[in-house]
């Protein structure tokens, strides 16, 4: 049983990850807070779950496909809401990307309605039994896609020239800029790879769940926030381990803690509370110890 | 005119709401728990009038008192914090306020709290307060309180050094925030004679600090500002009704790209002064003449 718990709770948790990697980076690059992260994940669920209604593409074709298109979206967030700021006013990004958010969401309502739509099944739903667990065809689908992006990004970022490049910026944009880096390219890329991995965990919500309404992004985006702190600001590791450590932690407070009250909508808020007076700095470490 | 004296009304609200953001802004502390403090200075004038029999005017008042005492007790651990950490708990504060409203029984829980006695000159006590407030934040602009609290929003080290109590200075700020929030709540509460948890919710504290950005934080007429023309353009829009959301996100993206630091600056004021002042000159002048 609580055996069972915790794999429901790792595939949770594997999208949470894919959303606050996404806040890290961008945190990490340009030390913001991308307010409109949710809503970029909401549009992907939807291109996504179009992309497969329409062109009835298999899932492993749709889902790459989905990710350039919500990285594309990110990338035209950058150009149109964050690059044309001045530097020295902190707080005018948080605003833009408020407005961000508020256009896509009512966009989202026009387009696709305030209700739930039915998110077509992308692959047979298959239940394996190991021992006295079941396993469905759909929990191996969102562990193994969310932990292949997450080594993939790893490495990405670890041993290729852009990656380097992000580290540079992330260091100090001054300085990377004195040495040769297109500050403004990495920025754009960043955004575009963060974009594109809230796109997938957004189509992978839609598996899980069976349904996508234009409202997923608030929940989600606060679930990444959340796990951006626990695994400490600007620290794309730790958004990888806080974002299961979460998801196992949300599953097993539902199983064990007591129903009669909505202990569960808090118990996330309330685990961030706790990390942000007492160990601010997150479980795993953060460069950045003042926002 | 009814509808227009009801949308000045909430304008009023909103100022109030708007400066008790700006207050604790001066000392730096950004804070989306003003929404969770205007709940508790609502609920707890419902509770008053509704439970207790006590009039309006002290019902209000012990409201705002209650969200004070609520400010000293969330703003001790934001001494520790700042930046987009203290975004980050006070949002978790708003969220966890929401949800014991919701699982109150006390005060109806989810489904409201309804027949909270209606206050007819609603209007006069909300813009009656707007003034109290403006002459509160023009004096305070100019004595020892206000300049430490200029100080210590400037930067935290250099007041320090100066002398200034930066606990002190931050902590009063952040209380008595809260307490205006919770004024600002209790007057609303008895205007809507029903409120919900929902009402209070995390969009309505950003809500309150689009108003104040937009406006300009420079200055505390910003914020009221801010606060009047954003809760009026949505009703001038109605004409295009269908796009006014999608306006009204654009409207701020392009208001950050072209005047980050919001509409009214420290250069309007001194403009307005400017004008002012060559007005009266000109008074002054035609009167020594005509002796």
């Amino acid at each position: 049983m609580i055996l069972q718990q915790l794999i429901n709770g790792l595939m949770l948790g594997a999208t949470y990850s894919l959303v606050a990697i996404g806040y890290s980076l961008i945190f990490g690059v340009l030390g913001l807070l991308h307010f409109a992260h949710g809503e970029v994940l909401m549009a992907g669920a939807f291109m996504g779950l179009y992309i497969i209604l329409w062109s009835g593409l298999p899932l492993y074709i749709a889902l790459p496909l989905a990710m350039v298109a919500t990285g594309m979206l990110g990338i035209v967030i950058d150009l149109l809401a964050i690059r044309p700021l001045k530097k020295d006013f902190h707080l005018a990004p948080l605003l833009s990307t408020i407005g961000v958010t508020i256009i896509i969401q009512n966009l989202a309502v026009k387009l696709f309605g305030g209700y739930g739509t039915r998110f077509p099944d992308a692959i047979k739903t298959v239940h394996y039994k190991i021992g006295p667990i079941l396993i469905s065809s759909i929990n191996i689908l969102i562990l193994g896609v969310s932990l292949f992006l997450m080594v993939v990004l790893y490495f990405f970022i670890a041993k290729t020239k852009i990656g380097k490049a992000m580290r540079a910026v992330s260091e100090s944009h001054i300085t990377a800029g004195f040495l040769g880096v297109n500050v403004d390219r990495v920025v754009l890329i960043t955004f575009g790879i963060a974009s594109a991995l809230a796109g997938a965990a957004g189509v992978m919500i839609g598996i899980a769940f069976h349904a996508i309404t234009p409202f997923i992004g608030l929940t989600f985006a606060l679930k990444g926030l959340v796990v951006m702190l626990l695994g400490g600001l600007g620290n794309v590791v730790g958004a990888m381990i806080g974002g299961l450590i979460l998801g196992m932690a949300e599953v097993m407070s539902i199983a064990l803690l007591p129903t009669e009250i909505n202990l569960q909508d808090i118990f996330s808020f309330g685990i961030m509370i706790i990390i942000l007076i007492f160990k601010p700095a997150g479980l795993f470490g953060s460069r950045v110890t003042q926002g | 005119m009814d509808y227009l004296i009801s949308v000045a009304t909430i304008a009023g609200i909103y100022i109030i709401m708007a400066l008790s953001f700006y207050l604790p802004f001066m000392t730096g502390q950004i804070s989306l728990a003003q929404a969770g403090f205007m709940s508790i200075g609502a609920y707890g004038s419902a509770v008053c009038t509704v439970k207790w029999g006590i009039p309006y005017v002290p019902a209000v008042l012990i409201g705002g008192i209650f969200a004070g005492i609520v400010g000293v007790l969330l703003g001790l651990p934001a001494l520790r914090i700042k930046g987009i950490y203290l975004l980050l708990l006070t949002l978790g504060f708003g969220e966890i306020v929401r949800v014991v409203a919701i699982n109150l029984e006390y005060t109806g829980a989810a489904e409201g709290f309804p027949g909270i006695p209606y206050q007819k000159y609603t209007l006069l006590y909300a813009y009656g307060m707007v003034l109290i407030l403006i002459i509160f934040f023009s004096r305070l602009r100019r004595s020892r309180m206000g300049r430490a609290f200029q100080a210590v929003g400037s930067d935290e080290n250099a007041a320090e050094v100066i002398g200034v109590n930066i606990i002190s200075a931050k902590l009063l700020a952040f209380s008595v925030g809260a307490f205006m929030a919770g004024i600002g709540g209790g007057i609303l509460a008895h205007y809507q004679e029903y409120i919900e948890p929902l009402m209070f919710d995390i969009m309505h504290a950003i809500e309150f600090l689009i108003f104040a950005i937009f406006g300009g934080i420079q200055i505390f007429w910003g914020p009221i500002f801010g606060a009047f023309v954003l809760t009026f353009i949505p009703e001038f829009l109605r004409a295009i009704q269908n796009w006014r959301m999608e306006l009204y996100g654009a409207l701020l993206i392009i208001m950050m790209i072209i005047r980050p630091q919001g509409v009214i600056g420290l250069d309007t004021v001194q403009v307005v002064e400017r004008l002012f002042r060559k007005a009266l000159g000109n008074v002054n002048r035609v009167k020594i003449g005509s002796l």
